[in-house]
């Protein structure tokens, strides 16, 4: 069953045009001794019953966000995602559609695309979007060297620990070997140390990146940093959380150039850390680094608006090796959905979400802090994730909480190590996330259940 | 039916006070904003989004859908693209709780059964390849020619080696030199053949202790079988060197050859093309990598580790290699595409792996013949999945270029092949036709080309005549950019 169309008479047939008395014959031009021999080594076929029998039997020995309650946070969220996101975005002329490079076959992807660009500028308060990146840790990366390109500086790079531990590596495995130094600032008290900052910034600094709210849930001073990176002729990379712009200034109103964030929580589900969401957004000055695709508008013979591919001379399929990355597929699909997502939220929808995690998550700061031995790791403002430690590992706590059906973290020590932080710290500290979606009453028993 | 009503765009629909999605009260305690967050963080508004009501969002997004064609809608012979059948099961399935909902932190024990699909997954895409390692982390192929290149560098800088060069064909894809470029390495184009294959002399001449890797699409972009790939693998081994398979046309060979088998050291897929993902519009995709047993030890974590206790007892978990190159993205991998690939490797088997890449083989030399009276195809008698025609002559003869032909065709409810690409072949026009499509299409398309063919040159510049827009304007486009809209938000 490949879902084939082929009847022996019409396979017949076709070989008959093709002039050949068999498809072997076809596949003479592989050498016979690279052919391989018999069928490959692989399970054996399923019908779409057996198959769904299957999956279903192995989802079950999975357990996610909706079957346990879900305070995981460290870049991924468990947040609503409205039923118009599945609906839009499950339909077969979007997901199975190609790179629109037929506009005129395309328009439906385009102008979504053209609105998703121009949802992301409104969002992030800067000029210019792409039509997305992978994921947030190579939006981040992607906007370091975007930044080492229009600087002209490949001496360092700055990163406030507060940035996600994976993504520094993510920026390490991309830069590391054009002898670009990759510098990180410690934190203090869970937030930037902007005395320890200043001293790794000089005139060879391409970008300083801070991440606001950063890996601890903690509020950065965004501002602050900007002006340092400006005072040295470096740029400001700023990684946002979308949702947090309910509430939030926006990255270009704290002088962020490059904003990028990752975008899962824009109506995309947690699948186990992907497909997500890459964005990345500019100043106008920059539009010419941009990695990736761009949508313009435009009209066509008859003057009739309509929406292209534009700048297409960045991208590798012109330029090859000279491109502004290697970027080909992006995450269309993905950006499909934050752009319904944003679209059904309007700004009171986004305002509602970004407070309710913030009122709840307080809570739940207030309510979990109470319990004995656990404390907050740090006193810094945040929004909807902070960080608890105690004198116990915090597996300790983890394993209290799932086995009462409750999902906590992660433990600072599942993450790369962060800069500020002691072994120790890592070992005792540990993430708790409040979305929208959860209730008092499951703070509340988790509480209870961390107390017991 | 299409609406015929002029589209507009979101920020032209917006009514101030128009709302979509509500959300509850608080249910905890309510402290004012100002009290939890420092005055100087705050907004003063939220950022202006569009005002719409949620009938609003769904008729303009399902009137957008319509102006699409896809493959759901259409024969989509797009070259290099493997535009094949979506199967629905796998958009049931890849939506499961247990699947879709799993945090990447969650602890391991809670979700062994999705661990155990995506251990299955590594251990078939290993089998397919011929490669024994399987790094599932990158997210695309271009992200997995990357990935690969920066393995080879790892392991050239353990054995004390300093290696600068990576080689390519040049009907290679962009993202070869593109990946290469920013992994560090120098880009050395390699001329072709009359043939367009692998020129073993000119590869001679390039390859050296300096040379790292030597990057190819295997079939190549002419849609044929490199007939001298294991010289010229030898060629890079006897160097030093290693070779990189672009796996973007594995949907001709899967279950007929195997890059581990033809000389490959590291290779990738793409499963939004040979595995179904499906390609969204421009993705995500999933370009997993696999590798030769001496370079596992580098390659991106985690991957998928599977341990049998003196009981039986099975359990997966997440460990990183011992060298590992590090992170190429956060989180595990493109997951959601992955599962549609095992799904679909799951629904065919060995057997219909090896069915879908004959008939793929077959329904390609099939549109090839019967094109070949009216449209030259200058590399190959036969060919595998695709292949490349050239609209050379027909442009002598009367005018008609690859463009030309590409935009009628959507006149005529077929989306274009690829055109000018590759760059060997002038006025290129690649077809891949796939296994999921009947000769009955193929014959439809075949007539449709004819006809074309006929047409008066002049009013086939103006095509396409009978879709939502006739051609657009690049130039505009491009000379002055506008790449969001004016803020037209309405009371």
């Amino acid at each position: 069953m490949a879902y084939l169309f082929r009847t022996p008479q019409q396979q017949t047939e076709m070989l008959q045009t093709i002039g050949v008395p068999s498809i072997d014959e076809l596949l003479t031009q592989i050498p016979a001794g690279l052919q391989h021999r018999g069928l490959l080594k692989l399970p054996p076929a399923l019908t779409e019953i057996e198959l769904e029998q299957h999956v279903r039997r192995l989802a079950a020995d999975s357990d996610g966000a909706s079957t346990r309650t879900c305070f995981l946070g460290g870049g991924a969220y468990d947040h609503f995602i409205p039923s118009v996101v599945d609906e839009i975005t499950g339909r077969g002329e979007f997901y199975t559609a190609y790179t629109p490079y037929q506009a005129e076959a395309s328009q439906g992807s385009l102008q979504a695309f053209f609105e998703y660009q121009s949802l992301i500028c409104e969002l992030t308060g800067l000029d210019v979007s792409n039509a997305s990146l992978y994921e947030g840790g190579s939006a981040i990366s992607e906007a370091v060297t975007m930044a080492m390109r229009s600087t002209d500086r490949r001496g360092n790079v700055v990163l406030c620990g507060g940035v996600h531990p994976e993504a520094v590596q993510v920026v390490q495995t991309h830069v590391l070997h054009f002898g670009t130094d990759v510098r990180v600032a410690p934190l203090v008290n869970g937030v930037t140390d902007h005395a320890a900052l200043a001293k790794l910034v000089d005139d060879q600094t391409a970008a300083i990146v801070v991440q606001d709210p950063n890996v601890l849930g903690a509020l950065e001073d965004v501002a602050a940093v900007s002006a340092l990176a400006h005072q040295q002729g470096a740029l400001c990379i700023v990684a946002f959380d979308p949702l947090s712009l309910g509430v939030l200034k926006r990255p270009g109103e704290r002088g962020a150039d490059i904003a990028v964030a990752e975008g899962q929580s824009l109506g995309i589900p947690l699948q186990f850390g992907g497909p997500y969401l890459g964005v990345l957004a500019c100043k106008n000055e920059f539009v010419r680094k941009l990695p990736g695709r761009l949508i313009g508008e435009t009209v066509d013979r008859n003057g009739k608006r309509c929406f292209v591919l534009n700048l297409q001379a960045r991208e590798q399929h012109i330029r090859r090796e000279k491109a502004t990355s290697n970027i080909c597929t992006n995450q269309g699909l993905m950006a499909l959905r934050a752009t319904v997502y944003l679209a059904q939220m309007g700004p009171q929808g986004l305002r509602e979400v970004a407070e309710l995690c913030c009122q709840k998550a307080h809570y739940a700061a207030e309510k979990l802090a109470a319990v004995p031995g656990l404390k907050r790791f740090s006193t810094a403002p945040f929004l909807k994730e902070f960080a608890l430690t105690s004198d116990k590992p915090a597996s300790h706590w983890q394993t209290k909480a799932e086995a009462a059906g409750f999902d906590i973290g992660p433990c600072l020590n599942r993450l790369p190590a962060i800069l500020g932080m002691s072994a120790v710290d890592r070992d005792r500290a540990f993430l708790v996330a409040v979305t929208e979606c959860r209730t008092k009453d499951d703070i509340d028993r988790l509480a209870a259940a961390l107390q017991s | 039916m299409r609406n015929t009503q002029a589209v507009q765009l979101l920020s032209e629909l917006s009514h101030t006070g128009r709302r979509a999605e509500t959300f509850p009260a608080a249910d905890v305690p309510a402290h004012s904003l100002a009290d939890m967050i420092p005055a100087e963080y705050l907004a003063s508004q939220p950022p202006q989004l569009p005002e719409l009501t949620e009938p609003d969002v769904v008729r303009h997004y399902v009137n957008l859908s319509t102006l699409n064609m896809s493959v759901d809608t259409h024969f989509y012979p797009l070259g290099s693209c493997t535009m094949k059948y979506n199967p629905k099961r796998h958009e049931r399935l890849a939506k499961l709780p247990g699947i879709v909902d799993v945090h990447p932190y969650q602890s391991a024990a809670n979700m062994q059964g999705l661990l155990a699909i995506l251990y299955e997954m590594q251990e078939m895409l290993a089998e397919i390849a011929g490669l024994p390692a399987v790094s599932m982390q990158p997210a695309a192929g271009a992200q997995g020619e990357l990935t690969a290149l920066l393995v080879a560098a790892a392991y050239f800088r353990d054995k004390g080696e300093h290696r600068t060069k990576v080689v390519f064909p040049a009907s290679a894809h962009g993202t070869n030199p593109a990946s290469a470029a920013i992994a560090g390495f120098d880009c050395i184009q390699l001329p072709a053949t009359a043939n367009g294959f692998i020129d073993l002399d000119a590869l001679r001449k390039v390859v050296d202790k300096d040379t790292a890797v030597f990057m190819v699409t295997n079939p190549n972009t002419l849609g044929l079988f490199e007939p001298d790939i294991a010289a010229a693998a030898q060629i890079l081994h006897d160097a030093g060197g290693l070779v990189y398979i672009d796996g973007a046309n594995m949907n001709a060979i899967m279950g007929i050859t195997r890059p581990g088998d033809f000389g490959g050291d590291m290779m990738h897929y793409n499963v939004h093309k040979t595995f179904t993902g499906p390609h969204g519009a421009g993705g995500p995709g999933a370009g997993p990598i696999g590798v030769r047993d001496f370079l596992k030890d580098y390659l991106p974590g985690p991957i998928i580790t599977k341990t049998t206790a003196v009981d039986g007892q099975v359990t997966y978990d997440l460990t990183t290699p011992v060298k590992s190159i590090g992170r190429v993205r956060t989180h595990f991998g493109n997951v959601g595409i992955l599962l549609r690939g095992y799904f679909y490797l799951r629904t065919l088997g060995a057997q219909g792996v090896r069915d879908a890449a004959e008939q793929a083989i077959l329904n390609a030399n099939y549109l090839k013949a019967v094109l070949a009276p009216i449209l030259n195809v200058p590399m190959g008698k036969y060919c595998l999945h695709e292949f490349v025609a050239s609209a050379s002559d027909v442009l002598k003869a009367r005018g008609i270029s690859a463009m030309e032909i590409a935009k009628r065709l959507l006149d005529f409810g077929f989306h274009a092949p690829t055109v000018y690409f590759p760059l060997v072949v002038p006025e290129a026009l690649m077809m891949e036709p796939t296994e999921t499509e009947s000769k009955e299409t193929l014959d439809a398309f075949a007539a449709a080309v004819a006809k074309i063919l006929e047409e008066d040159a002049a009013f086939l510049k103006n095509a396409p005549h009978t879709l939502p827009i006739s051609r657009p304007s690049d130039v505009q486009a491009a000379r002055n950019p506008v790449l969001k809209w004016t803020p037209c938000l309405r009371d």
